[in-house]
């Protein structure tokens, strides 16, 4: 335990501002939760089934349809998701050591993109028995294969006599991606017009899908995963100074890598499989952290869930709102207010990355 | 039902005495319909779909449409559920629809069960690309509609259109011109109608021959592969963004500029929804592009 110390760099105003800033997380999720099911196209509000619920009176169909049917679900996989991308990101980017890392540098979107794209162009191949199994759920179901396959094959290619090298996977990463890429556009030329449509929508994201079944197919998954990579903060913070300091300071370095791995390409592939791609919650949401409160992974990890979260349910609010009765894109929405907040941070902060 | 039969005020003439029976019957139908029939709140969603419901005097049940349904220039003024491929379900019930007509393969399919869960009727209208095609839109609409007499007056009516334009526009094999589809020209290359198509259909009823037949659906072809087809003129759509390349950018694109096309400039424009979405207005623009292809001076 001695060995803590050594690891905890951190001064101790820090670690206060970090626990103040988990519950004032915890505050802003609540209230984004509100919100979502608060405001949306209809104009059926959370306060006034409250209200109605409190008088006794019943509910129309209507209420119960858009509340239980569509809000709900959406929230549900809001928060799941959205907690799975930025914990993922944290847990690369202390693992990798590299600021710029995501989810992204494991394989998982390009992987999960193929999947997807598999499945729109080529799923009416299928013999009709699976098809009719996998209903509506096959995009979801390819994609979720596509990225964790392509994650367990980066990650067999960069481990040689049980030492995985984090270089090679980086490298080995990228060569997969253009590999997923190119195999992606053979079938975008196959595609029609239809599915070609299909495919720029999944790519942009977008929690309009929710539905109970995708909540407890990706939910319990995602829930795991993020609990485990919960556990990796002290690992991780032993990592930041060095792979061989790590190992010297008790820390089983391998097997470390090994869960933070697994546990990503399970949160990502699953909340990429229900969502589509949804970009810069996981590069964003560790670095605005990092800057409130420290680099302690520790408190990094699980304050990362909890914005993240906040994070896409509200990028959801305005994605549903703003063009009501349409709605955008969420990845639309991510990148566009993520992107300039990402640039202003480091125009700010020059030391960040330096 | 009865009421159908309103006394006309036939006492100023003969054009106020039609109007007047126009206004009467319009009317009447309204009531007529509301009563028959409890979907008064009718979402549309399709291009070709929404000019249906419009054809057949049911304009005002209208209470929102998709992105796609632009004609005629009234219905935009009505709230936008956005593209039928990604519908929003909490946007398509916050218009408050009780009945949603939709062109074939609106999505996704999550939205539609939950549209379904909320107990709107959803009636999907099938695309086919062929006189038979559009009188079944027709039929499909006017029954989901509660107007079925009205659909069959305009199914007919456009049944004798279709013949008659397909009977004018028919000429020698020989005679025929042909005519490359351009989808759009984004970043230099070439995306062509191949078969099965609804501008491939649009094509051969209008009299030309589709240049392009190697392939099915929209595809990018190389600009070798367009030399090949050789068209007589290149249609496109009128539409701004990367679909309106000027006649100048079109005939300096190296892949036109050897074909037939391009040494005689023959380009034709027309609106997207008009050429591809095939109902009441297809007679007309069978006629239109025939006379663009062959004559009349153009």
């Amino acid at each position: 335990m001695a060995a803590m110390t050594d690891v905890d760099v951190a001064p101790s105003d820090r670690q206060t501002r970090a626990r103040q800033l988990h519950w004032a997380l915890v505050g802003a999720l609540l209230l984004a939760c509100g919100a979502s099911l608060q405001v949306g196209a209809t104009d059926v509000t959370l306060t006034s089934l409250i209200a109605k619920l409190v008088q006794g009176q019943a509910l129309s169909q209507m209420e119960r349809v858009v509340l239980f049917d569509i809000r709900l679900p959406r929230l549900a996989m809001g928060v799941f998701v959205g907690a799975a991308l930025a914990v993922s990101g944290a847990a690369m980017q202390g693992l990798f050591r590299n600021p710029l890392a995501d989810p992204g540098i494991v394989g998982v979107g390009a992987g999960a993109g193929l999947g997807a794209i598999l499945a729109i162009v080529l799923g009416t191949l299928l013999p009709a028995w699976v098809i009719d199994m996998t209903g509506n759920q096959l995009t979801p179901f390819a994609a979720f294969l596509g990225g964790w396959g392509s994650t367990i094959l980066l990650y067999r290619v960069s481990t040689r006599h049980g030492r995985t090298s984090v270089a090679t996977m980086l490298l080995a990463g990228i060569a997969l991606g253009a590999l997923a890429g190119a195999l992606s556009g053979i079938l975008v030329y196959i595609a029609d017009d239809r599915q070609l449509r299909d495919l720029t929508f999944w790519g942009l994201g977008s929690l309009a899908g929710a539905s109970w079944g995708k909540v407890l197919a990706a939910g319990p998954m995602i829930a795991l995963a993020i609990g485990t990579a919960l556990m990796l903060g002290r690992g991780l913070n032993g990592l930041a100074l060095g792979e061989a300091t790590a190992a010297h300071i008790g820390i089983d370095v391998q097997r470390m890598k090994s869960i933070a791995i697994l546990s990503v390409a399970g949160a990502t592939g699953a909340a990429v499989a229900v969502s589509g791609g949804i970009g810069f919650i996981g590069i964003v949401v560790p670095h605005l952290l990092r800057l409130a409160s420290g680099p302690d992974h520790r408190t990094l990890l699980l304050n990362s869930a909890l914005l993240g979260a906040t994070l896409l349910i509200l990028a959801d609010v305005i994605a549903r709102v703003v063009i009501a009765p349409a709605e955008l894109p969420i990845g639309i929405v991510t990148a566009v207010l993520g992107a300039p907040i990402f640039l202003w941070i480091l125009l700010k902060r020059r030391g960040l990355v330096e | 039902m009865t009421s159908r039969r309103t006394p006309k005020p036939a006492t100023m003439g003969l054009m106020t005495a039609m109007f007047g029976a126009f206004v009467a019957l319009t009317v009447s139908a309204q009531q007529s319909a509301d009563i028959q029939n409890p979907h008064a709140d009718v979402l549309s969603i399709g291009g070709s779909v929404t000019e249906i419901v419009v054809a057949l005097g049911q304009q005002h049940r209208l209470k929102a449409r998709d992105t796609t349904s632009t004609y005629p220039p009234d219905v935009t003024n009505l709230p936008d559920v956005g593209y039928m491929r990604a519908l929003s379900p909490e946007g398509v019930l916050s218009v408050g629809p009780s009945l949603i007509l939709s062109e074939e393969g609106a999505g996704p399919p999550e939205a539609l069960d939950v549209i379904r869960a909320a107990n709107v009727n959803f009636v999907e209208v099938p695309d086919a690309f062929t006189t038979e095609g559009i009188l079944q839109k027709i039929e499909i609409v006017g029954d989901a509609l509660g107007v079925p007499e009205r659909a069959d007056g305009l199914a007919a009516e456009i049944e004798t259109a279709m013949a008659a334009a397909l009977t004018d526009t028919d000429r020698p094999d020989s005679e025929k011109k042909r005519v490359l589809f351009v989808l759009s020209t984004q970043g230099g290359r070439i995306n062509a109608s191949g078969s099965g198509t609804a501008a491939d259909a649009l094509i051969r009823m209008a009299g030309g021959v589709n240049a392009v037949t190697e392939f099915e659906g929209y595809k990018q072809i190389t600009d070798e592969a367009v030399g090949l087809a050789a068209p007589d003129v290149i249609l496109t759509m009128d539409r701004g963004g990367d679909h309106g390349a000027s006649d100048d950018e079109l005939f300096a694109m190296p892949a036109i500029r050897l074909t037939p096309a391009a040494q005689t400039r023959s380009a034709i424009r027309m609106d997207g929804l008009l050429m591809l979405g095939f109902g009441p207005r297809t007679a007309e623009v069978i006629r239109s592009l025939n006379a663009a292809l062959y004559g009349n001076g153009a």
